[in-house]
């Protein structure tokens, strides 16, 4: 039986940019380069390697987003994804992490799935949150923030290392699972990895492909409303000193002056 | 006076700071009710009461520690269905995140993480995020639902305000999708006897700088004489040099001390995002284009394995 496996990716602006709001206070996706946000390399990279494992298994990555996100999907098809979902509407501009949540399980009911793997956060608006609300959504076991994972036998097992104490979780399948930055370094695309996903199917589905009304999004649709962004004020520049022997000693002085000694 | 329902973050009853500050910004709203789940729920009371707990809903079953999130997400769906709170208010962790975001979706209500400030407002709450890395400060409401608002650590002072702290047994139904992920195996963390990250008021931090994890006892030496809670960078991490949960930055832990001292660090994006918010901030690097100095209030471009001993030792001498 195959194992269908859908991955959650998202198109982000580059963190190493100016990145900044628009004027309705989304963020601004113009003036910064966008890409497959960093962390959900992790995901696919997992999935991959699950896939690999299995006997008969399918990856397809899935991202709601911008005409532009197709870049992010590309990004996923040359590591090693078989297909790709585009979920893209002008409806959907503005839509925050309930709404996200509301895509994202739709498409992946309509796509099928045995397991969803996302990433542990997205690197613009880092809540965290959307792979629990998929999982909620769905109804299916959440096992999030896995730093190591494998599928066998229809159960998932993983282990999540939390500041109190590291856990290790199990669940069947049907499941959901995010995976954090320590699972495992993300394979680079290769020559042929990108050239194969050149050939590779991405189908394109807008609001009404998945019984999605344009208010129950976007920026109408929102739970929750940006009502001021500014940029943090620059900090006043520093004193800084040069060792010359006594480097040690000049910041104990200044310690001690701001009473941190 | 509208409740403020508060997620009460505790172990075996001891309640962690976090939880604390909450009580104090859930003041400005209306009245905290604590709801505190699992092992030594009930022995929280005490503290909550005393930081302004006007009540204590607790509950204990062995579901909040054999599976994973979703049984606390029930008990804290009842918890709302028997007070109606004007908002609710959980701490920024990972689970504490998860948490309120299916709350949210389950009361059909809007969901704000990482709030760094919170204030009333005429339509409910304000919250006050920083985004990007830190690099902007935004005010956002929960405009639909009972807003269901994630804080980070250290971002109130705790302020003591003595109240009854009534302790009531909250009534709590399992959903069927309670025991959907189990937990097999539990190893807790070993305790270094050193402050806790998130909550320490002086973060003392090595990256690549420190070079091999031998070098960080020169770092822990510098934060034992503060009092401080040791850092890393992702690369000191990734090297095996120091634990993944000591790390500072996007991925790592999010802190805002009142002193942040990086040795070695280069002061990448994001790291950055994990360290921005601190008040003062401390570099000493060898390489004087370093990003990091563009943050710093004070900048010592040195060697760190000369200037930090050297700082120990004069810290040292001048405690006397
Ligand atoms: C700075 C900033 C702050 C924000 N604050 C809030 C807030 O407080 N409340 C709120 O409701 N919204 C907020 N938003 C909007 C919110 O970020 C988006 O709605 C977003 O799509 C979901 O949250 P996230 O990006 O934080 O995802 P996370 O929850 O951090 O993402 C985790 C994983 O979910 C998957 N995923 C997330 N989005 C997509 C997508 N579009 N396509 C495919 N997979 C995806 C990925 O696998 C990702 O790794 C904020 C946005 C920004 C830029
Ligand atoms: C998605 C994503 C998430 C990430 N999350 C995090 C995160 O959470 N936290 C994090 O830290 N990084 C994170 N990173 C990595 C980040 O981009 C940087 O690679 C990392 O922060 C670099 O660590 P560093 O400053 O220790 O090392 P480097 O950048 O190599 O800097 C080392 C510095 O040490 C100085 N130095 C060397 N020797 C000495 C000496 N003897 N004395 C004084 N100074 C010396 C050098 O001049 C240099 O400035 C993330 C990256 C990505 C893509």
């Amino acid at each position: 039986m195959s194992l269908r496996i859908v991955v959650t990716v998202k198109y982000v602006p580059d963190a190493t940019g100016d990145r900044h709001f628009a004027d309705d206070l989304t963020v601004d996706r113009d003036d910064v380069d966008g890409l497959l946000s960093e962390l959900d390399e992790y995901a696919v990279e997992q999935a991959l390697q699950i896939a690999e494992d299995a006997d008969d298994a399918e990856v397809t990555v899935l991202t709601v987003g911008p005409e532009d996100a197709k870049d992010a999907l590309r990004k996923a098809l040359s590591m090693g994804a078989d297909k790709a979902i585009h979920v893209e509407d002008d409806d959907l501009h503005g839509t925050d992490a309930i709404g996200t949540s509301l895509v994202l399980a739709k498409a992946i009911e309509k796509a099928g799935f045995d397991l969803v793997i996302s990433g542990m956060a997205s690197t613009d608006g880092t809540m965290g949150v959307v792979p629990a609300l998929v999982a909620e959504r769905l109804g299916v076991p959440q096992v999030t923030l896995l730093s190591e994972v494998s599928v066998e036998d229809g159960t998932v097992k993983g282990r999540r290392d939390g500041d109190a104490a590291s856990e290790q979780l199990e669940a069947q399948l049907p499941a959901l699972v995010s995976v954090t930055d320590q699972s495992g370094e993300a394979r680079y695309p290769s020559f042929k990895g990108i050239m194969a996903a050149k050939k590779k199917p991405v189908e394109s589905w807008d609001l009404s492909d998945l019984d999605i009304e344009a208010e129950e999004v976007g920026l109408e649709g929102a739970f929750t409303k940006v009502e001021t962004a500014d940029a943090r004020p620059a900090r006043t520049a520093g004193t800084i000193v040069k060792d010359e022997g006594e480097g040690g000693k000049q910041l104990a002085e200044f310690l001690a002056g701001q009473k941190f000694i | 006076m509208a409740e403020v329902l508060v997620y009460v973050d505790h172990v075996d009853g001891a309640v962690r700071k976090p939880t604390l500050e909450l009580l104090t910004l859930a003041r400005r709203l209306g009245e905290p009710v604590a709801v505190a789940l699992g092992n030594g729920a009930a022995d929280t009371a005490a503290t909550l009461a005393e930081h302004g707990a006007v009540k204590v809903l607790t509950h204990d079953a062995s579901e909040y520690a054999d599976y994973l999130v979703v049984p606390k997400v029930d008990a804290l769906q009842a918890a709302h269905e028997a007070v109606s709170p004007a908002a609710v208010l959980v701490p920024s962790s990972a689970e504490g995140k998860e948490i309120a975001a299916r709350l949210a979706l389950r009361i059909g209500a809007g969901v704000i993480t990482d709030a760094v400030d919170l204030e009333a407002g005429d339509e409910g709450p304000v919250a006050t995020q920083s985004v990007f890395a830190a690099s902007f400060t935004t005010k956002s409401r929960v405009i639909k639902g009972t807003p269901v608002i994630t804080v980070k650590p250290n971002s109130a002072a705790v302020e003591a305000a003595p109240a009854a702290g009534a302790v009531e047994a909250l009534d709590v139904t399992f959903s069927d999708k309670a025991t959907g992920t189990k937990v097999t195996g539990r190893t807790p963390r070993e305790s270094t006897g050193r402050p806790e990250l998130t909550e320490a008021a002086i973060v003392v931090s090595g990256g690549r700088g420190v070079n091999g994890s031998e070098n960080f006892a020169i770092i822990e030496a510098l934060a034992d004489q503060l009092g401080a809670a040791v850092g890393a960078s992702r690369a000191a991490v990734d090297a095996g040099w120091y634990p993944h949960t000591n790390q500072v930055g996007q991925t790592g832990k999010s802190v805002s001390p009142q002193l942040y001292i990086a040795n070695g660090i280069s002061g990448a994006i994001q790291h950055r995002a994990g360290m921005q918010t601190s008040k003062t901030i401390v570099a000493v690097n060898k390489d004087a284009e370093a990003p990091i100095f563009e943050l710093v209030d004070y900048g010592v471009v040195g060697d760190l394995f000369d200037v930090v001993p050297q700082l120990t030792d004069e810290i040292k001498t001048r405690k006397g």
